[in-house]
């Protein structure tokens, strides 16, 4: 199988972030990780890979920084990496992101099937797959928590999606966009054979010309979200109150006439 | 400023989503004056139409073909773009679920308009929208502002109220034919188990009690799921009480986990890391009950108990159980 996987370098949860007027964020030196969710892309692509064989190319759009992010992505154990930049990218939002990554995907040949995150946890939008699934004219498989049946030759699939009432069963045929959500499956950790390989690997860079895009619909002029302003959520009012009392049952009293004067219950 | 607004009905088994009706309220205000019109596709549509109609839209367009029934990416995209390119709405809603999220991406490509996603904000300010949205897991707010017309907004769940239905309220509801066939859409849903029925689903719910490592096994929920009965709540959990293999990962509240805005959560065992906070600290009162004072639940939470959880939440589910008459 040839699969593609996308993924996102994100600042680490834990980060302290700081906001520069008007909305741009930053990290400082905080840690730079592969977005959680991608990694179970990665991993998903990787066992189709060891079960049908085929390659697993990964792609990022981003800046020189981002080639971290890929090289660990190879130490887990994809094949290729590509990173995609061009200074005309910058200032892309999710509508331009999803033509730089089909662009990107249509140069890689004959594709099986494009793996992505459900989510980035930075910009928190989950726009990019079914966005890139429409510009490619494939199907979308979206919260995936299962590939239950997939036959390469035959190219069809059958998985499970988890959707806020329950688990869908549904087949498509290949090609195909998916999104992991957590329970597809457990990301291995990079082997120390990979690690080498990832860190002796060059990697490519494809501007916009290299996956043909053009850089007129590209760029923060031409986005069509702009953040206005990024600001911390106003602080939760008041400080906590502490109820004690000289057993579980006067707690509970007390908490319960609280809660019922706030009326939440 | 006058606004037309599109909004797409999510519906499920012949039911309307509670978010999309949030949507048709949050359409009503921003409106002010133009018209709403409700999209329902699948089974059931034309009742739905009438009851969204109910919550606040103008008028429906409807669409009951079997390629509709059950929801699809393609077909639902490819419909409502049919109808938005007829309607030309300044404005298409949908709520930020699973479904919202893909619907409202390919519509966006589909138009080649700006779609933003997750919203708990919109406001009017010197003739366009702004949204505000949590980016960074909550860390931030976002106030964003497309360029393009329409706009595609997705609402979190829980975000706007919802809205007053006036019964009797009726409105012109038309009929459109599909856009695809059955041959031309390569997905086929083959089958949809209900998870968790009978329960109080976390994406609505009102309550929430919700167990972490604290727990200590999952004979340690059992008290969790006392109480959450006796108030109507849902059950939620942390990560860690998920990753242990106690409660399933469909609970698991947090960044990688669900987002929930109810007006009660009640932490028990739960530390408070910045991932578990990312999905809960929005709701309106946070309860926190745990052994160790320090932990930074308490920065969060307006009422706190240092105490043994399974001390604490049996006497509390006692104690409501009198005062609710259960
Ligand atoms: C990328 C990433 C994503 C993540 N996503 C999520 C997520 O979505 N959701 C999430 O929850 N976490 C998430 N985490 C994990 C998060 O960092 C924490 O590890 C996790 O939330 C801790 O869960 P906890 O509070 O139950 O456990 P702990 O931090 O171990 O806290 C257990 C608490 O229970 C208390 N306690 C113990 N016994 C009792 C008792 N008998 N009575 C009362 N209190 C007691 C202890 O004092 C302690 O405060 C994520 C982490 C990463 C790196
Ligand atoms: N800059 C990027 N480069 C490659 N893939 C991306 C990028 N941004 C987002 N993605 C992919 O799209 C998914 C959803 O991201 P988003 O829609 O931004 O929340 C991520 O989990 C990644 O798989």
């Amino acid at each position: 199988m040839n699969i593609v996987v996308c993924i996102k370098q994100v600042p680490d949860s834990a980060a302290t972030l700081k906001v520069e007027e008007p909305s741009n964020v930053s990290w400082g030196d905080a840690l730079l990780i592969i977005n959680p969710w991608d990694e179970y892309a990665i991993e998903e692509a990787i066992r189709l890979k060891e079960k049908f064989g085929g390659k697993v190319t990964v792609l990022t759009v981003g800046t020189e920084q981002s080639k971290e992010a890929l090289k660990q992505a190879v130490a887990m154990g994809c094949d290729e990496a590509h990173l995609i930049s061009d200074p005309a990218f910058v200032g892309s939002d999710a509508l331009a992101m999803t033509y730089i990554l089909a662009q990107a995907i249509k140069q890689l040949g004959e594709v099986d099937l494009v793996a992505f995150g459900k989510q980035a946890i930075d910009s928190d939008t989950g726009l990019v797959p079914a966005g890139v699934a429409r510009r490619l004219g494939w199907p979308l498989l979206s919260y995936i928590a299962k590939i239950d049946e997939i036959d390469p030759a035959g190219k069809s699939l059958k998985v499970t999606r988890l959707l806020e009432q329950g688990r869908q069963s549904v087949s498509s045929k290949l090609p195909v966009v998916i999104t992991a959500v957590k329970e597809i499956n457990e990301p291995r950790y990079p082997s120390f054979m990979n690690i080498r390989k990832a860190g002796k690997l060059q990697i490519p860079v494809l501007d916009a010309a290299a996956i043909g895009a053009d850089v007129s619909k590209l760029g923060a002029t031409q986005a069509a979200t702009q953040w206005l302003k990024v600001f911390p959520p106003p602080a939760r009012t008041g400080t906590v109150e502490m109820i004690s009392g000289d057993s579980p049952q006067a707690i509970a009293v007390t908490l319960a006439d609280k809660l019922l004067a706030e009326k939440v219950i | 400023m006058t606004h037309n607004i599109l909004v797409w009905i999510e519906t499920f088994k012949g039911k309307a989503v509670a978010v999309s009706y949030e949507c048709l309220g949050e359409a009503r205000q921003l409106a002010a004056g133009g018209t709403v019109t409700a999209a329902v596709f699948g089974e059931n549509a034309a009742a739905i139409a009438n009851e969204a109609i109910t919550f606040g839209a103008d008028k429906a367009i409807v669409c009951e073909d079997a390629t509709l029934a059950d929801y699809r990416a393609e077909p639902y995209i490819a419909l409502l773009a049919k109808v938005a390119t007829d309607l030309k709405p300044d404005v298409i809603l949908a709520g930020a679920s699973t479904r919202g999220r893909d619907v409202s991406s390919g519509l966006a490509v589909e138009l080649e308009v700006g779609a933003i996603a997750d919203c708990i904000a919109i406001e009017p300010q010197a003739g366009q929208l702004v949204a505000t949205r949590p980016v960074y897991a909550g860390k931030l707010l976002s106030q964003v502002v497309a360029k393009t017309m329409p706009v595609i907004i997705t609402t979190r769940a829980r975000a706007f109220p919802m809205p007053e239905a006036m019964p009797g309220k009726t409105g012109e509801v038309t009929t459109v034919a599909p856009v695809l066939s059955e041959d031309q859409i390569a997905t086929k849903a083959i089958d949809f188990v209900v998870e968790g029925e009978g329960e109080v689903s976390l994406n609505d719910a009102h309550i929430i009690v919700s167990g972490g490592r604290g727990v200590g096994g999952p004979e340690g929920f059992t008290p969790i799921v006392e109480l959450a009965k006796t108030l109507g709540a849902a059950v939620g959990a942390s990560r860690a009480a998920v990753d242990a293999g106690w409660i399933q990962y469909t609970y698991q509240v947090g960044q990688t986990g669900k987002t929930v805005a109810p007006d009660l959560y009640i932490a028990c065992g739960i530390s408070g890391a910045i991932q578990h906070q990312a999905g809960m600290r929005t709701a309106k009162v946070i309860v926190a009950i745990n052994k160790n004072p320090e932990e930074p639940i308490f920065k969060l939470a307006r009422y706190g108990v240092v105490g043994d959880l399974f001390q604490i939440v049996p006497a509390l589910n006692e104690e409501f159980k009198k005062r609710l008459g259960k």
